[in-house]
């Protein structure tokens, strides 16, 4: 549990970090909250020889609104996001995944950009941005791209991020007012990834279900933006055969591996549950807010 | 002045003694992060030393490459078994009578196992050393399962042992067999059977998990050669034990060898044994002539150094219609992993797991325990109980829920009619002990009451009945425990550590102006001796707590006792520290009586000192007695004021309780939440009420724990997963439920001061009181027994067993 040797770097702008990055190739990653690379070097499977900490660019940190969209700068903690008045009223999703990402003491190292760059399954925000639909904002020695939340992850730790790039934030489109939300994680107590959790967002019209996006977290080498199971929730008043029916669809997509949370069988079958559970609280929210 | 008004309430107060709720004095320096734990510890020159381990769980050693490791700057020594072999410090005996590889001789038996140990300048170099040196290994077949473990073909373990048929328990009936032990009366136990109206048979199995003290196992070892002595600091619950095994390995005379246990995180139990971290540590000091500092990490410490339980127990209950129990069969297979280095006394080879009658009136019993070898840890160590006994006690708190159960009895009935009565006591159990006290229909009744039994028994009903009609997915189980222990190891006659008797021992010191400084062979970590022992102290000789200083872990001062675990600290240092305060007060009683020109028989105890009978004007407190004692004792007597005693107890203690759980169980994540949890305990004389309610909630939220999802689990290949606490269940402050705590008090008579040790009481009747909830909800669906430990998603798969899922 002793990291190997590394040469730390901390540049000042997005610009400088680039460029060491691009200096250092492959040798070189990025350290945001350190909360899941540090670990990864403890036990030496992660061996990176730079480390390149964003810490010290202050164009990475904060939470605005711009029209339609809110935007998060990489190094945002999950502390941040839960203390934000912003989110909580236009994004409340946020504060209560945030909320139920490992223990306080992480949430105020461990970082939104990190979370979402980081490629593990277990991770939270992933499956949130998918549902959201959000957008991740890339930056490396080729310049600036823009990539979907539902097109960036390709494998366990297997991204869309290139060698040398940063993500340097995420911008969400806000839902409508009134819209249903619900983030249901199971887990084995404080600080656990997910056995199976289910990231929520629908609006309601006159008793049914206007619109629908679903995502699964941990339940695969991705987070599954789970498209078929909010289709069928869709014009529905989530009754229980509704409620059953994409429980079953999640379950249909999701892959998970046997792990100290229990079998496959297990975890794929707390998918469905998750998911109806989920569904069913952000429906009796949307129908309080309305 | 104010001494001349001061009430007898106001004097007892002011001494703090037995029965105050004193606040533990540790926790001023350990709340502020000023405790001196071992890691702490700073030597001029000191080197690291970790390990090279086993990537495999049984494979040939064909070739140890060292030479990068050497060459890299900083490395001082790589020692591997070849290194050791000059020295005969490539084995060591282990407590229970077997041998253990310090590093691996040619062979690996399980994963991790210690290969070589690389010293270097500090513990980055140490590690990257590691990482260089090249094992090239022969993978051997694995034996994963101990209910594989003696079929004919299965793969020699333990190839040093070959032809060796009779183990240090007796004959061996199998190469991976360690040794069967037996004991009671089989044909009657037998002829009970035959006869019996009803009996049940389940196999009972305790799964493997670990102590997982917060702080790991860690030593620093420094020799000094021109003096020709060795200083080893070091987390252990029994240093004075680790001393003479020191000397008798390293043949440095005893009085040269200085073993000092400073602060200690936690023990549980992982902290008795001795393990190749502390014998190489020695060897490299005394090799490179720099201290050596070890420090497990936490991946080490819970898949290395002493596991737990690893029980797999086939009980049998006969009993007579109406519910009277007429015998106990119980067969254990034990599996003690890859060498035995249980840390029971050496006469037990499975503990005083023949406690397993429990608290019940058998007239008969029969207990056989097979001991097999297997490729994983070695360990078998009392995780935070008196040897085996939580076995024992899980063994047949479930046997008697499955009685209840099969009979359609309540089990809070079943355990009412086949308690030993109060009037039984002493009894003689049919397994061989004498229990020393108790009432359990007193205790039992008065938690029934607490809890409101009989209206939660309705409520259960009614949600039953709910569950079956649809109207809800949640059931509801009432778990009953009502264990008995036995603790306070022990006396001579029968419990002996390697040949050293299991006594110990207090020393009381009475400074001039009456303070006191007192040393024991106990040790505390975390247990809160200095507060406790104080108490005893102050209420014997009228000093108060705060003016007395307790001193624990340092060889060199403190007189030799067996330390700490098993709850035998308050049974033997407990009764020690007593005895030697008695002494000092035979002593003081003659001073007061020649500074009051009385006869000593004129005199009585008074609170903080002596007075003369009839006549309470005439008094000495023991601090005026204190100063006489030095400056002006009576003509021949010696002066000073101090004393020793080494107990050796008579008995053990037998400290008991009855412990509810109310569990509500969603039956379709597997998800438990814990309602209500009710602990009764009878440890006899309350030393500090505050500080066994701190016990009981430790060792409920370990018992939570282990019941409930913590483990020790292994692959079919012998790969240890899930070492690490992201998986290894620890509850935070979130997790834990809320712990309601009661007592009833039943001394022990044959204890000085009447206590019997309570630290352990709440693990061992924690489990089957959590497992008896869990296998309680699901009942009434048809389930007999739900093998631990009770995670989600073993719960969930439970319930899809039962069809409640469909
Ligand atoms: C005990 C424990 C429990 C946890 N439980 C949870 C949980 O329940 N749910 C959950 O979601 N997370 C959990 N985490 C992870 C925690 O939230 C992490 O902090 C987070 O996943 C990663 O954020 P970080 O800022 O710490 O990233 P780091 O550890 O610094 O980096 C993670 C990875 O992303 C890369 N990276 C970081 N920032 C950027 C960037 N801006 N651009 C490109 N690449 C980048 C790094 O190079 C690295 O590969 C847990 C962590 C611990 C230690």
């Amino acid at each position: 549990m002793i990291p190997g040797q590394f040469v730390y770097h901390r540049p000042a702008s997005i610009a400088e970090a680039v460029a060491v990055l691009a200096a250092h190739g492959d040798e070189a990653r990025p350290l945001s909250g350190g909360h899941s690379l540090i670990p990864m070097m403890k036990l030496r499977m992660a061996t990176p020889e730079h480390l390149v900490d964003l810490a010290g660019i202050s164009e990475l940190k904060g939470i605005s609104q711009q029209g339609q969209t809110i935007v998060i700068g990489a190094m945002t903690t999950q502390a941040d996001l839960i203390k934000s008045d912003l989110l909580a009223s236009a994004l409340p999703i946020i504060r209560e995944t945030s909320l139920q990402i490992a223990d306080p003491q992480i949430r105020t190292k461990g970082t939104i950009g990190g979370n979402v760059a980081n490629g593990d399954p277990g991770n939270d925000m992933p499956g949130l941005m998918q549902c959201l639909g959000a957008t991740y904002h890339l930056s490396g020695a080729s310049g600036e791209r823009t990539v979907a939340a539902r097109d960036f992850y390709q494998g366990a730790y297997f991204t869309s991020l290139d060698v040398g790039e940063i993500l340097t934030s995420i911008s969400i489109p806000v839902p409508p007012a009134g819209h249903g939300y619900a983030y249901e994680k199971l887990k084995r107590k404080i600080g656990d990834y997910a056995t199976a959790a289910t990231a929520v967002i629908l609006t309601m019209a006159d008793g049914k279900v206007a619109t629908c996006s679903i995502a699964l977290t941990n339940v695969s080498s991705t987070p599954l933006f789970a498209e078929e199971a909010a289709q069928l929730c869709l014009g529905t008043s989530l009754d229980a055969a509704t409620l059953k029916a994409a429980g079953e669809a999640a379950k249909s997509i999701s892959d998970p591996a046997a792990d100290g949370r229990g079998t496959a069988e297990y975890r794929r079958e707390m998918a469905g549950v998750v998911t109806a559970r989920a569904l069913a609280k952000a429906a009796s929210r949307a129908m309080k807010g309305a | 002045m104010n001494e001349m008004v001061i009430t007898r309430e106001q004097r007892e107060a002011r001494l703090e003694g037995m029965g105050c709720k004193r606040k533990r004095v540790e926790d001023v320096r350990f709340t502020q992060g000023r405790g001196n734990y071992v890691d702490d510890i700073k030597m001029p020159n000191m080197v690291h030393g970790d390990f090279v381990r086993s990537q495999y769980a049984h494979a040939k050693i064909v070739k140890i490459d060292a030479s990068k490791a050497k060459a890299l700057p900083g490395v001082i020594a790589v020692l591997t078994a070849e290194d050791l072999k000059p020295l005969g410090l490539h084995w060591m005996p282990t407590l229970a009578g077997d041998v253990q590889a310090v590093l691996a001789d040619g062979k690996v038996c399980f994963q991790n196992q210690e290969i070589a140990f690389v010293v270097a300048e500090n513990r980055y170099i140490t590690d990257d050393a590691i990482q260089l040196i090249e094992v090239e290994y022969e993978e051997l077949p694995v034996v994963v399962d101990p209910f594989q473990s003696m079929a004919p073909d299965a793969p020699v373990l333990r190839p040093d042992l070959d032809g060796k048929m009779t183990g240090a328990h007796g004959p061996r009936k199998h190469h991976n067999h360690i040794f069967e032990w037996t004991i009671g009366d089989q044909s009657a136990t037998d002829l009970a059977f035959e006869t019996a109206d009803v009996t049940v048979k389940e196999m009972l199995s305790y799964h493997r998990t670990h102590p997982s003290p917060l702080e790991t196992c860690q030593c620093l070892a420094s020799f000094d050669k021109i003096k020709g002595e060795l200083t080893v600091y070091g987390t252990f619950q029994a240093p004075h034990v680790i001393r003479t095994v020191a000397s008798l390995l390293s043949k440095i005379p005893e009085h040269k060898i200085h073993v000092i246990a400073p602060d200690i995180g936690g023990g549980f139990g992982n902290k008795v044994g001795a393990y190749a971290g502390y014998i190489c540590s020695i060897v490299a000091t005394i090799v490179t002539g720099v201290p050596v500092k070890w420090v497990e990490d936490r991946m080490e410490n819970l898949s290395t150094t002493s596991f737990a339980r690893d029980y797999h127990m086939t009980t049998e209950i006969a009993a007579t219609k109406d519910g009277k129990v007429t015998g106990l069969r119980v067969h254990v297979l034990a599996d003690h992993g890859a060498f035995d280095a249980c840390a029971d006394p050496s006469k037990w080879p499975a503990g005083f797991m023949n406690i397993v009658t429990g608290s019940y009136d058998f007239p008969t019993a029969h207990l056989a325990v097979d001991g097999v070898y297997t490729n994983k840890a070695p360990g078998g160590v009392a995780y935070r109980c008196s040897f085996r006994v939580t076995e024992a006690a899980y063994c047949i708190e479930r046997g008697m829920d499955i009685l209840a159960q099969k009979l359609g009895m309540d089990p809070a009935d079943l355990r009412l009619k086949n308690f030993i009565r109060r009037e039984q006591f002493p009894y003689q159990s049919a397994l061989g002990w004498e229990y020393d006290s108790g009432d359990y229909h007193t205790a039992m009744n008065k938690a029934m009451e607490a809890i409101s039994y009989r209206a939660l028994r309705a409520e259960q009903k009614a949600k039953q009945e709910a569950f079956r009609r649809g109207e809800t997915r949640e059931i509801m189980g009432i778990g009953v425990s009502f264990f008995t222990e036995i603790v306070g190891a022990g006396p001579s006659k029968n419990c002996d550590i390697l040949g050293v008797a299991m006594f110990d021992s207090a020393e009381i010191r009475i400074h001039p102006t009456g303070s006191i400084i007192a040393r024991m062979g106990s040790k505390s970590q975390g247990q809160g001796h200095e507060t406790t022992w104080a108490q005893i102290i102050a209420t014997e000789l009228g000093i108060p707590a705060d003016d007395i200083m307790i001193e624990e872990g340092n060889t060199d001062t403190a007189p030799y006792g067996l330390g700490t675990y098993g709850s035998r600290s308050t049974p033997v240092a407990g009764a020690a520290i007593a005895m030697a305060a008695r002494k000092i007060k035979n002593k003081a009683q003659m001073i007061a009586a020649h500074l009051l020109e009385v006869s000593e028989y004129d005199l009585e105890w008074d609170i903080d000192g002596f007075r003369v009978k009839g006549n309470p004007e005439r008094s000495k407190t023991m601090k005026e007695i204190a100063w006489a004692s030095y400056n002006s004792p009576p003509p021949g007597l010696e002066p000073g004021l101090e004393a020793v005693n080494y107990y050796d107890p008579p008995n053990m203690t037998y400290p008991f309780g009855a412990y509810f759980c109310v569990m509500d169980i969603d039956v379709d994540t597997g998800v438990a939440k814990i309602r209500r949890f009710y602990a009764l305990d009878d440890c006899g004389t309350r030393i500090n009420p505050m500080i066994i309610e701190g016990q009981v909630h430790g060792g409920l939220t370990e018992a939570f724990a282990i019941a409930m999802g913590q483990e020790i689990k292994y692959d079919e290949l012998g790969n240890v997963v899930g070492a690490s606490f992201m998986d290894f269940f620890i509850p935070t402050a979130v997790e834990t439920p809320h712990w309601e705590t009661d007592h009833t008090v039943t001394p022990s008579p044959h204890h000085p001061i009447g206590a019997k040790g309570v630290g352990e009481s709440p693990n061992v009747g924690g489990v089957p009181a959590f497992s008896n909830a869990v296998n309680d909800a699901f009942g009434f669906l048809g389930s007999t027994h739900i093998q631990m430990p009770h995670d989600a998603w073993r719960v969930w798969e439970a319930a899809k067993k039962l069809g409640v899922h469909a």
